[in-house]
């Protein structure tokens, strides 16, 4: 796409594009660089020399049992943040779809966590569970049961999966909500004629039609689960009990910054890099066969 | 909206129960919400001897002015400025920066132009938290940690406003680019006059957007704020915890979490349409 219209002259177009370029090349390309550079040394432990390893640390990472385990740690996590979000938020846009009225105010009110910080939404639920002052944990406790994600890999898992699903429910809702609403109502009035009931109808025909909606959530969700949680599990567990919620983003900060172990840290970046450009590249196709938009 | 009540809605009972469970699920939704906001309003022995009350106490005026005046280790007023300025700095300096880059890219044919373009779209891949212990190291060096253009500079440098701006431009009809030229207008006098009055609604549409991004960032102010004059709201509520086997002052850390949502939150709602725009446009 190109403009036949433009302007002349080169020293304005450069003074233009100049501020972003050099902010970009400031905190971006040098940064990257260096996270580059440095992945390929091992520092001595004062910070004074650096010996070259080449792709040792790669190597290291990848035999390192808990580096494999913070992978695994990241998939299931991110698997399950975006069921648990995709799943009701599908629910409520269903349902709101089928109001005539009073679904702007269901909206309006179903956006209030998007607009909370994943570091509050991890107090809030981490208050919730507290293991000594905890409503639902107390209310758990006399049902016999007795949390404590402090101790046990399972449900810390769990409450930092629900604290960072919690916030995307509001989003994956307006995106189904406005899929569903874009469903041409005579399609579904023509199947209501044949006979065909709601979960026949939901499952044959409104479904195949907000399944672009539906790729592209997931594809943006995986993306929230890998790198946007960082302020859930910083809060509520901090990648803990032992390292059963240490998610790869956590792991760059934990080995960069609480263990100050640089090339390690670096070469995690590196590796997250590819991870960001594969998801990016997924995300550009579907984002372009979405059609509903 | 006649159709729509066809066969397919159901009348009566029916609608009760949609309704009954839409306000299930918004109840269920809202929850923890209202919990952090009873226990900003009751005492701290009612919070630490559970189960808590579920309904507010008379303690908010106490605890939202021991959070704002007091806090733990630095009044939450002054984190909630720092916040601001954080979020809106990074808003407004985004959408600066990306206005002028994209007028660049769609009006002028320089050289290292596609250069440049890609340039800026590869920062699109990489989210600041892959790339902390350098970023962290290059700020050092610049002397601004503990400072607001360490906390907003590194975070304007991204290309999704860039690439909104671009796909806006080049929908603007070039008859009025053509019409500037002939009258003799500097390009300068075109973007002042015409392209920016055009993009009012995307400019504000993405400055919702952009300010919630600025104002839910954690874990950049978590790194380069180590004064607590210059912690942020988002970051600050997690330093308020007491390290060790104190027990925590619920009642003003709860208060806090409702400060730090409220802002962002009266910008969701009040905003509600350019906030979908803008979430629906930036995902494009």
């Amino acid at each position: 796409m190109e403009k036949r219209v433009t302007f002349k002259g080169w020293l304005l177009p450069l003074l233009l594009i100049a501020p972003q370029v050099l902010i970009s090349a400031v905190f971006f390309f040098y940064p990257a660089g260096q996270a580059v550079w440095q992945s390929l040394f091992i520092p001595d432990p004062f910070g004074l020399s650096a010996q070259f390893v080449g792709l040792g640390n790669f190597e290291f990472l990848l035999g390192d049992p808990y580096y494999r385990a913070s992978f695994v740690t990241t998939a299931v996590f991110s698997l399950l943040v975006t069921l648990c979000s995709m799943v009701p938020a599908l629910f409520l846009a269903v349902i709101a779809d089928r109001l005539i009225k009073g679904s702007g105010i269901y909206r309006t009110l179903l956006i209030w966590p998007y607009a909370v910080a994943p570091a509050v939404a991890g107090v809030l639920w981490m208050f919730m569970f507290n293991t000594r002052v905890g409503v639902v944990s107390w209310y758990l406790g006399q049902f016999g049961y007795d949390w404590n994600h402090v101790l046990n890999d399972n449900e810390a898992m769990g409450l930092v999966v629900v604290a960072s699903a919690w916030g995307r429910i509001s989003y994956n809702f307006l995106f189904f909500f406005a899929a569903l609403q874009s469903v041409p109502r005579s399609v579904i009035e023509a199947a209501a004629i044949d006979g065909a009931h709601f979960w026949r109808r939901f499952f044959g025909i409104v479904l195949p039609l907000i399944t672009p909606t539906a790729f592209f959530l997931l594809v943006v969700n995986v993306v929230y689960a890998f790198f946007e949680t960082f302020g859930v599990i910083h809060t509520i567990t901090a990648g803990g009990p032992q390292q059963a919620t240490t998610i790869l983003v956590y792991k760059v900060f934990a080995d960069g910054f609480v263990g100050q172990d640089l090339g390690s840290s670096s070469a995690q970046s590196v590796i997250l890099l590819l991870v960001v450009g594969l998801l990016t590249v997924i995300q550009f196709k579907y984002v372009e066969k979405r059609v509903h938009y | 909206m006649a159709q729509k009540s066809g066969m397919v809605e159901k009348g009566g009972a029916g609608v009760w129960l949609t309704h009954l469970l839409m306000v299930a699920g918004v109840l269920v939704v809202f929850f923890p919400i209202w919990l952090a906001f009873v226990a900003s309003t009751i005492t701290q022995p009612e919070i630490v001897s559970p189960p808590m009350p579920l309904l507010p106490g008379d303690h908010f005026l106490e605890n939202y002015s021991a959070a704002l005046l007091s806090g733990v280790n630095v009044p939450v007023a002054t984190m909630l400025f720092n916040s601001l300025v954080m979020a809106i700095g990074i808003a407004v300096g985004k959408i600066i920066i990306s206005l002028l880059s994209a007028f660049a890219i769609v009006y002028f044919r320089f050289p290292g132009r596609t250069t440049f373009f890609w340039m800026i779209f590869i920062t699109l891949m990489l989210p600041v938290e892959v790339r902390i212990v350098p970023t962290f190291e290059v700020v050092a060096g610049f002397g601004m940690l503990n400072s607001y253009s360490g906390l907003i500079l590194p975070l304007i440098a991204s290309a999704t406003a860039t690439f909104l701006f671009r796909q806006f431009f080049m929908t603007i009809p070039d008859e009025l680019a053509e019409a500037a030229r002939v009258d003799g207008a500097r390009p300068m006098r075109f973007f002042i006059d015409i392209v920016i009055p055009m993009s009012r609604t995307n400019i504000a549409a993405l400055f919702v957007i952009l300010f919630i991004y600025g104002w839910n960032q954690y874990l950049w102010p978590l790194l380069i704020t180590t004064d607590p004059q210059m912690n942020t709201i988002v970051m600050g509520i997690k330093q308020m915890f007491p390290s060790g086997d104190d027990v925590a002052e619920w009642p003003v850390i709860m208060a806090t979490s409702i400060l730090a949502m409220i802002p962002p939150v009266f910008v969701v709602v009040s905003m509600q349409r350019l906030f979908v725009r803008g979430l629906v446009d930036s995902e494009k």
